[in-house]
């Protein structure tokens, strides 16, 4: 492997090189600010987030992008584009999400900036992987920074708690899928997605090869919190601060689905009759565990957290439609829509005032129409999304994953999906109920500017892609997978 | 009315309540409470004026659709933004633009909480089921078909009775759950006719949600795929008319949700679903339709539906409960002439899909009004009305025996029309609805006795006022309807003759076995029409 740092890697790497930049300068400036400016910190963060953006709107302007740099470990494809910029907008929206919480801990807030920054660095390098090491890497760089960021509320017991399982069972899945990759690499000698693509489309399985792709599969599995490998989510999801908990849903999540994809689709496509039987059921249990457990939670944040683990299931069937268009369309327009809904509904959940913190239970929605109707409706539209009733971003999303699965021959799992779909409208909607329907005085609305910009992000969002998705839809046409 | 083609006019029906609740949303304060009022039934009344010269302007003639609207709306899917009529929609929107209408102008004083909301939720509905019935593309179709539940939900959920919450999502978890099947139906129907699926060679088409393509296109798929997708849409359709045994959720719904609700719900909700079977299922999947195990499975359903359901009315205490189960029993005909598969039979069936609006409607109306004094729909607590509320009980009267299918009113014509075509298919199909319709005689004659004769026992019910003219106003153009369809049904007939014949031949079934009734009424025009087209 030789390095090449030719000028216009300069300029392909700038989004991340800028990030990281950014990130060091306001940990360097929470060293010296400590408890005071952080809402000029946060605004420091959300002007790094945009003009990386910029950058990134730049690097997709420059001819022979596609072609793989730093020794063909990073590419910068349109759908590696797509996850950068699905990213910066989550890691926008955690941001903003956060300033009220950043300021009411008695922690300095730069630091958790920062870290929110270090976490998209390690994203941004994820999407862009091209060899199985470097993707290894950045997924540890977004893993550290997460583990720190469940654990940001040092003093509460459940968020130091949260860290704990978070790191404890993440550091073990990072050596599930560490252990994996040494085996596939033991088989192949190689590293490189490509390479191993064509090394492997004149191979022979052997159960060496076999154990590896598995073993991978279940690390990555772990990241998008799919059955079995998903008891941790909801101590997590419930303990983290709830701006953490959004990110912990929406970001890291979707770069995982970003690795999974490209990994699975161009790596291993070979052996898919072998991994594919292996996705399929954990679809099925995800699907099915994910929606019920849901049915039986009466905090929101575990009920969300349980949502958001039968969402990963619904994802999966992307997955398995690789050999067709729709699996990989339907994963990038479901994360699409799933960042804005999702992100949008734990929004409203940060709203809520309850002990100081966000909501807690349903009850704290109750009467939330009578006190604030926008708030409600608004809720009310991400709840719909997530429940995938048209027309809204998640009805899109759904309707592009139903098509994969058909389309591959898994009407079994399509079946069983639209089913298990109408049984979230059950949970989803007891939320809905509490706000519309009861009179009780639930929990307290707080609001900032930086907040209602998110909840219009996300609401503009989730509408858009449901009534006119064209120029949507357009845009991940261009995303595929070069195999 | 050549002018009437040039304006887009079902697209004006279905947003004038939708643009109408936006403007109630943002223009007016919630305590203006008589302003808001108001106001929603002058957006009901202009959308009942848009759609009235729908009726004048479409050509009875003419095959296939009428003031058909295009636009793509997502490319990427094949998925256009189409809107056109046929006489069976025709006569659902009219329905739906004249309930819409007294559904808001009944509510005046039965609404005393949280009165903007409900006015918006009223027109927001009327917006998804007119949109609905005008859709000519199947993804378009599914979005009203889906986004309807919402403002039901919330009819039922906030202004509801006591058991309102369980109702509500019980309505929607059912009828959603039906519906998603739908879903996977479509996309297979979808990929059938571009790529394939499934081992399904694909007939690459360019995509279409088309309702009028994809029709030709089902009907030419193998019978295998054909029964699975029927099976597909079958329990979207079947739950939302609803059929025996999917029908659990009617009774609830019904009898939690406001006096609106349940006339909307009965007379034009449960329409969906069998205007699902008319549009979708029969003439998309003709094999299916006329495979006999399919056929007995459907036929049965239907008839177990109608004595089942009108023998579980017989037993009710609640009056909204009675006529809740009534509708089974009812719409089990609709579905048995519909699947009689014949002329008499499908034109019989829509009809009576009207005629079930008009008088279930009405009777929902009237138990409203009680309601609404005494708080309790309790047949026990009434008895005796005749002499205190002498208006109410001739309404009444008239309603009840339109519902049982007396002669010279509209519910006669229906049944009748039906078991013609009942009889044409099967002796014992219509014998066995005969049953039905002797026992819905008894169930409402004795409804009726129950309420109105004998004595006042309850002395509450001794102060009871007679209808006001508002109550009267919403319930006389429902008798006005029920007398002409009663009496001159003929124009019905007119308006439903071609598209029935269509979907007759779609399934192959007997095109020259018009309903005696139509028939007799314009036989030399008929003569021409009804000869079997080539």
């Amino acid at each position: 492997m030789r390095f090449a740092f030719a000028p216009s890697n300069w300029i392909l790497l700038s989004p991340e090189l800028f990030l990281t930049a950014a990130g060091l300068l306001l940990l360097g400036l929470s060293v010296a600010f400590g408890k005071k400016r952080e809402e000029f910190l946060a605004f420091l963060a959300v002007l790094a987030i945009v003009v990386t953006g910029a950058l990134l709107v730049f690097v997709s302007s420059q001819a022979g992008r596609k072609t793989p740099i730093l020794g063909g470990t990073f590419v910068v494809d349109n759908f590696a584009l797509f996850f950068k910029a699905l990213i910066l907008l989550s890691l926008l929206l955690s941001v903003l999400a956060s300033v009220r919480f950043v300021g009411a801990a008695p922690y300095p807030g730069g630091e958790y900036y920062a870290l929110l920054l270090f976490s998209g660095v390690g994203m941004l390098f994820m999407v862009s992987g091209n060899n199985l090491i470097s993707i290894y890497v950045a997924l540890e760089l977004m893993a550290l920074s997460s583990y720190i960021l469940a654990g940001y509320f040092k003093a509460e017991a459940k968020s130091t708690e949260a860290a704990l399982k978070y790191f404890i069972l993440g550091a073990f899945s990072s050596g599930v899928l560490l252990y994996g990759l040494s085996l596939v690499y033991g088989v192949a000698g190689i590293m490189g997605v490509p390479e191993l693509a064509k090394l492997f489309a004149s191979a022979e399985r052997s159960n060496l090869l076999m154990l590896g792709i598995l073993l991978v599969l279940a690390g990555l599995l772990f990241k998008i919190a799919a059955v079995p490998f998903h008891v941790w989510t909801p101590d997590v999801y419930e303990g983290s601060p709830t701006p953490v908990t959004a990110f912990f849903s929406v970001g890291p999540k979707v770069a995982a689905y970003a690795i999974l994809a490209r990994i699975f689709y161009v790596a291993f496509a070979k052996f898919h009759a072998d991994w594919s039987l292996v996705v399929a059921l954990v679809s099925a249990a995800t699907m099915v565990l994910g929606n019920i457990a849901a049915l039986l939670q009466s905090n929101v944040k575990r009920m969300l957290a349980y949502s958001s683990i039968a969402n990963a299931g619904y994802a999966l069937l992307g997955v398995l439609g690789f050999r067709t268009e729709w699996g990989l369309w339907g994963i990038l327009v479901y994360l699409l829509a799933y960042t804005f809904m999702n992100f949008g509904a734990f929004s409203l959940v940060i709203l809520l005032e309850s002990k100081g913190y966000a909501a807690e239970s349903v009850s704290d929605f109750n009467g939330l129409a009578r006190r604030s109707m926008p708030a409600a409706v608004v809720m009310l539209l991400f709840l719909l999304s997530l429940a995938g009733i048209p027309p809204t971003a998640g009805f899109i999303g759904k309707y592009y994953l139903f098509s994969a699965a058909m389309k591959a021959g898994y009407a079994w799992l399509a079946v069983l999906a639209v089913v298990m779909s109408a049984v979230s409208l059950f949970y989803y909607f007891r939320i809905a109920a509490a706000m519309f329907f009861t009179d009780g005085s639930g929990a307290k609305l707080s609001s900032s500017y930086a907040l209602t910009a998110v909840i219009a992000i996300c609401a503009v969002g989730t509408l858009a892609i449901g009534v006119l998705p064209q120029p949507f839809l357009s845009v991940l046409k261009a995303c595929g997978l070069a195999p | 009315m050549q002018s009437l083609s040039q304006i887009p006019i079902l697209s004006l029906i279905t947003y004038i309540p939708l643009l109408g609740a936006l403007a109630i949303i943002f223009l007016f304060p919630k305590e203006k409470t008589g302003p808001i009022k108001a106001f929603a039934t002058l957006v009901a009344a202009l959308d009942l004026a848009a759609s009235l010269p729908l009726w004048w302007a479409f050509d009875r003639a003419k095959d296939g659709y009428q003031f058909v609207e295009t636009a793509s709306w997502i490319p990427s899917l094949g998925v256009n933004y189409h809107f056109g009529i046929d006489g069976i929609t025709l006569l659902l929107i009219l329905l739906t633009t004249i309930i819409g209408l007294i559904a808001v102008y009944c509510s005046y004083s039965a609404i005393t909480e949280r009165q903007k909301e409900y006015y918006v939720l009223l027109l927001l509905l009327q917006t998804f089921m007119i949109g609905t019935f005008c859709c000519l593309d199947l993804f378009l179709f599914y979005v009203f078909w889906e986004v309807m539940l919402v403002p039901m939900y919330f009819l039922i959920g906030v202004w509801g009775g006591a058991r309102r919450l369980y109702a509500a999502i019980k309505f929607f978890l059912y009828t959603l759950a039906g519906s998603v099947l739908m879903l996977i139906g479509i996309i297979a129907l979808y990929f059938y006719n571009t790529t394939g699926f499934m081992g399904y060679k694909g007939l690459g088409n360019a995509a279409t949600f088309s309702i009028e393509k994809l029709t030709a296109v089902a009907a030419g798929m193998p019978a295998q795929l054909q029964i699975w997708l029927f099976f597909a849409f079958f329990f979207g359709f079947a739950i939302k008319v609803p059929m025996f045994p999917f029908h659990t959720w009617l009774p609830d719904a019904h009898t939690e949700a406001p006096t609106a609700g349940s006339v909307i719900l009965a007379a034009i909700l449960l329409k969906m679903g069998t205007y699902g079977f008319v549009r979708f299922s029969l003439p998309m999947f003709p094999e299916a339709v006329r495979n006999h195990g399919v056929i007995g499975v459907m036929a049965a359903l239907a008839i177990i539906g109608i004595v089942y359901g009108a023998m579980v009315t017989l037993v009710q205490k609640d009056m909204k409960k009675l006529i809740a189960y009534s509708s089974v029993s009812h719409l089990g005909f609709v579905m048995l002439g519909i699947f009689a598969l014949n002329m008499a039979g499908i034109q019989g069936g829509v009809l009576q899909m009207i005629n079930h609006g008009i008088s279930t409607g009405g009777l929902f109306l009237l138990v409203g009004v009680v309601y609404e004094r005494r708080h309790t729909r309790m047949i026990a607590d009434y008895g005796g009305l005749a002499k205190q509320m002498p208006i109410y009980a001739t309404y009444f009267m008239i309603m009840v025996l339109s519902s049982m299918g007396l002669p010279l009113l509209n519910g006669f014509i229906g049944e009748f029309t039906i078991l013609q075509g009942a009889f044409a298919r099967n002796f014992w199909w219509a014998f066995f609805a005969a049953t039905g319709i002797v026992l819905g005689a008894a169930y409402l004659l004795w409804l009726y006795q129950r309420i109105f004769f004998g004595e006042i026992t309850n002395p509450a019910n001794a102060k009871l006022a007679d209808l006001t003219l508002r109550e009267q106003l919403t319930l006389a153009p429902l008798v006005v309807l029920a007398l002409w369809i009663g009496l001159y049904p003929k124009p019905m007939f007119d308006v439903l003759r071609r598209p029935s014949e269509r979907i007759v031949q779609a399934v192959g079934g007997p095109i020259a076995q018009a309903p005696a009734m139509g028939r007799k009424a314009d036989a030399p025009a008929a003569a021409g029409s009804e000869a079997p087209r080539p």
